[in-house]
């Protein structure tokens, strides 16, 4: 026990020697201490999980970066402040991280209504904010600060018609989305342009309001079009609710979506009538991609066997872009953090090779899923985004060969096929 | 012609629940003449129940079954008497007498303190529901009807002849009838207008949970709130066909179940709502009394 109580009052010397070089305002590139990182998210509260398993892509990230040697040296730490789910709590948490821990970024939220709480405080203070997961575009539109480590919502639209389109080779589309819900309209709107332009038909084009229990109306009138295939862009309470209804009416189509749909409650809601359904998400345990193996098995060593969700992986991606900035930037300031960050260029993520855009936000690829009876996801497809090549070994198992027919001459351009065309 | 009749078919399953609720609201209004708005929260609770029995007694493996389902419903339809039951002893027995304005405000009471209790109790989420063997939808000539809605009309059907039965054919009825006409009269006839009213309360709960139960059978994601809209909806049901109306309430039911289908088949799913309350505008204005309701009428 002696040894114990001397290494708590070690480290207690430690932390508070720490604090109080952070305190006089040493936090530049000559310091010697750890860098200081700020998390906020939902780690109690109805959306728990979403705070605890970005912690954990974090935490695995920083013990990693720490085992290399840390950035230029020095050791990477972080701060964690728990938001209970409220936006107000982000945008506090976000402050007081700011304010009282000095910290040289901020990682955070998940939820894009906290994210939009907690970036105008970073943006205002100069520290240079990375949202895991947060796939909302004004995130990011709030300031030359605010970064994220996701694809933003209309993405999800093209790589859905480009999956029905090329993979499934799908002609006639019914779209069934929700009226009240931007990001639900979002998707519709860009699969719809996409679609199209690849030579498909929206042949229905029906809605509903989010919270509607009945769509027997709506999908009696889709069945009616004689679709191949329904887009459903939805949350997964109603996405549920529409798949057992339409079974009902008689549509024994596929039914695609988006991320909303990815919640173990879907298939407890939906069941059987969700098989052989698609949705788009950031990735998948099931890719064959050695980095995605090679995480998960990490993941899975250093949490006992927990399998990591797409959360945790966008999070461990965000924490290592941030670090690879943090390396590259001139000194540890704000400014030079947050051009480093605007540089990310081809950083060999998990999720795949990002690059920031000019808007800051990344470029990167996505997976399509398709539901099996008993609701495993598996993994159906990696679809890269427009004019950009997929340069990993097992990516795009469905994509046409090079050459394939393409539905129009000015679709061609844009459907790279795999490994094809050096990357613009 | 084939898409209309499926409209058809989905509208009456719908508006035979909105019936069962709509039956509550009538009874309760034609006997007190109060508008009992936790009524739509009495028929949450019942789905409320359903789920919890139907987890308990099934176990992980929930595997379905007619009779479980049967044993499920009664039981909710139990528990559900007794809350409206206690609910009327306890909230609106001390208001009988004051203005009718402060039990309206109290059944506004009532009902936010089911909801959020609810919450409190159960969880913000919804939760998957199902009791009965899920079962493909039958194909009659292109026409698909679901099990669900063929066992929902059937079940809607029986109760509300026994209920019909209920009213007009036994004493308690009888005893319903005369104090929807003269409360005081009727007292001075010897008839117990407190056990008449529990037994209004009873009756109207218990169709409320069978509703919870169909309407959750249906629509299978049960939470604290999911009371609020189909509750709306059968008021307007009620206001439709007469309040205070028996056969009046069911055919406003069935009514509002067409329209809603329809317009949402025919128009946009946007309009659905606003197509329920502007009906309920409308027959406001032009026949305040409802489509059977006669100044003149039995009440009930």
């Amino acid at each position: 026990m002696r040894g114990s109580g001397n290494l708590l009052v070690c480290s207690l010397v430690l932390a508070f020697a720490c604090k109080k070089e952070q305190g006089s305002g040493l936090v530049g590139a000559n310091a010697k201490g750890p860098i200081v990182i700020g998390e906020v998210g939902s780690m109690t509260g109805t959306e728990a999980t979403f705070g605890t398993s970005s912690d954990r892509g974090i935490q695995l990230a920083i013990k990693e970066i720490n085992a290399s040697g840390g950035i230029n040296g020095r050791q990477l730490q972080a701060i964690a402040l728990d938001d209970e789910g409220k936006p107000e709590e982000a945008a506090t948490a976000a402050t007081r991280l700011i304010a009282s821990e000095h910290v040289t970024a901020l990682i955070g939220e998940v939820a894009s209504t906290r994210s939009l709480f907690m970036a105008p405080k970073a943006q205002a203070a100069k520290v240079p904010m990375i949202s895991p997961s947060s796939t909302n575009e004004k995130v990011t539109q709030i300031g030359n600060y605010i970064f994220r480590a996701c694809f933003i919502d209309p993405f999800q639209g093209y790589v859905m018609a480009k999956f029905a389109s090329e993979n499934l080779k799908l002609k006639k589309v019914a779209i069934l989305r929700d009226v009240r819900n931007d990001y639900s309209v979002g998707l519709a709107r860009v699969f719809t342009e996409n679609f199209t332009k690849m030579g498909g038909h929206i042949v229905s084009n029906e809605s509903y309001s989010q919270g509607d229990v009945d769509f027997k109306a709506q999908l009696t009138n889709i069945k009616s079009a004689a679709p191949d295939a329904l887009y459903v862009p939805g949350y997964y309470t109603d996405v549920g609710l529409v798949a057992r209804q339409a079974r009902e009416v008689g549509l024994t189509l596929p039914l695609l979506g988006g991320d909303g749909w990815d919640s173990e409650r879907l298939y407890e809601i939906g069941g059987a009538a969700l098989d052989g359904s698609y949705f788009s998400n950031h990735y998948s345990v099931d890719d064959p991609s050695p980095r995605i193996q090679e995480y998960v098995s990490k993941f899975k060593k250093e949490y006992g066997g927990q399998v990591p969700d797409s959360i945790s992986a966008q999070a461990y991606d965000a924490t290592g872009m941030l670090a690879d900035a943090m390396k590259h930037a001139k000194d540890l300031t704000g400014p030079s953090i947050r051009d480093a960050l605007a540089a990310t260029k081809d950083f060999h993520g998990v999720t795949g090779d990002i690059s920031m855009d000019a808007n800051r936000n990344p470029v990167k690829p996505a997976v399509v899923l398709k539901i099996a009876p008993g609701g495993k996801y598996l993994f159906s497809a990696r679809i890269m985004p427009e004019g950009m090549a997929d340069k990993s070994p097992a990516g795009s198992q469905g994509t046409p060969p090079a050459g394939a027919p393409a539905p129009e001459g000015a679709a061609a351009a844009q459907a790279v096929p795999a490994g094809d065309q050096p990357k613009k | 012609m084939r898409d209309l009749l499926q409209h058809i078919v989905d509208g009456v399953s719908l508006g035979a629940i909105y019936a069962l609720i709509a039956l509550g609201y009538t009874m309760v209004y034609g006997v007190l003449k109060l508008i009992n708005f936790a009524h739509g929260d009495v028929f949450m609770i019942g789905s409320m129940v359903g789920w919890y029995a139907s987890a308990r007694w099934t176990g992980e493996a929930r595997n379905p079954s007619v009779l479980g389902a049967i044993a499920v419903t009664l039981l909710a339809m139990v528990v559900c008497g007794l809350l409206g039951f206690v609910i009327e002893r306890l909230a609106y027995r001390p208001l009988r007498n004051a203005p009718r304005i402060n039990s309206l405000i109290t059944a506004i009471g009532v009902s936010f303190f089911l909801e959020y209790g609810g919450q409190y109790l159960f969880g913000p989420n919804p939760r998957s529901f199902g009791i009965l063997p899920h079962r493909a939808a039958m194909d009659i000539g292109g026409l698909s009807i679901g099990y669900v809605d063929v066992v929902t009309i059937v079940i809607s059907v029986v109760l509300m002849v026994v209920l019909q039965r209920i009213v007009f054919h036994t004493r308690i009825g009888t005893a319903m009838r005369a104090v929807s006409w003269n409360p005081s009269v009727a007292a001075l006839m010897g008839v117990n207008i407190d056990f008449v009213v529990s037994f209004t309360f009873v009756l109207g709960s218990v169709l409320a949970a069978a509703a919870g139960i169909l309407y959750a059978s249906k629509y299978p994601s049960v939470h604290p709130l999911m009371g609020l809209m189909p509750g709306l909806k059968a008021f307007v049901a009620a206001v439709l066909g007469g309040i205070g109306n028996v056969p009046g309430a069911m055919l406003g039911g069935l009514l509002l179940g067409l329209a809603e289908q329809l317009v949402s088949g025919y128009g946009s799913s946007s309009w659905r709502d606003a197509v329920a309350f502007s009906i309920l505008i409308l027959i406001l204005l032009v026949k305040p009394a409802g489509l059977l309701g006669r100044t003149d009428a039995e009440k009930v």
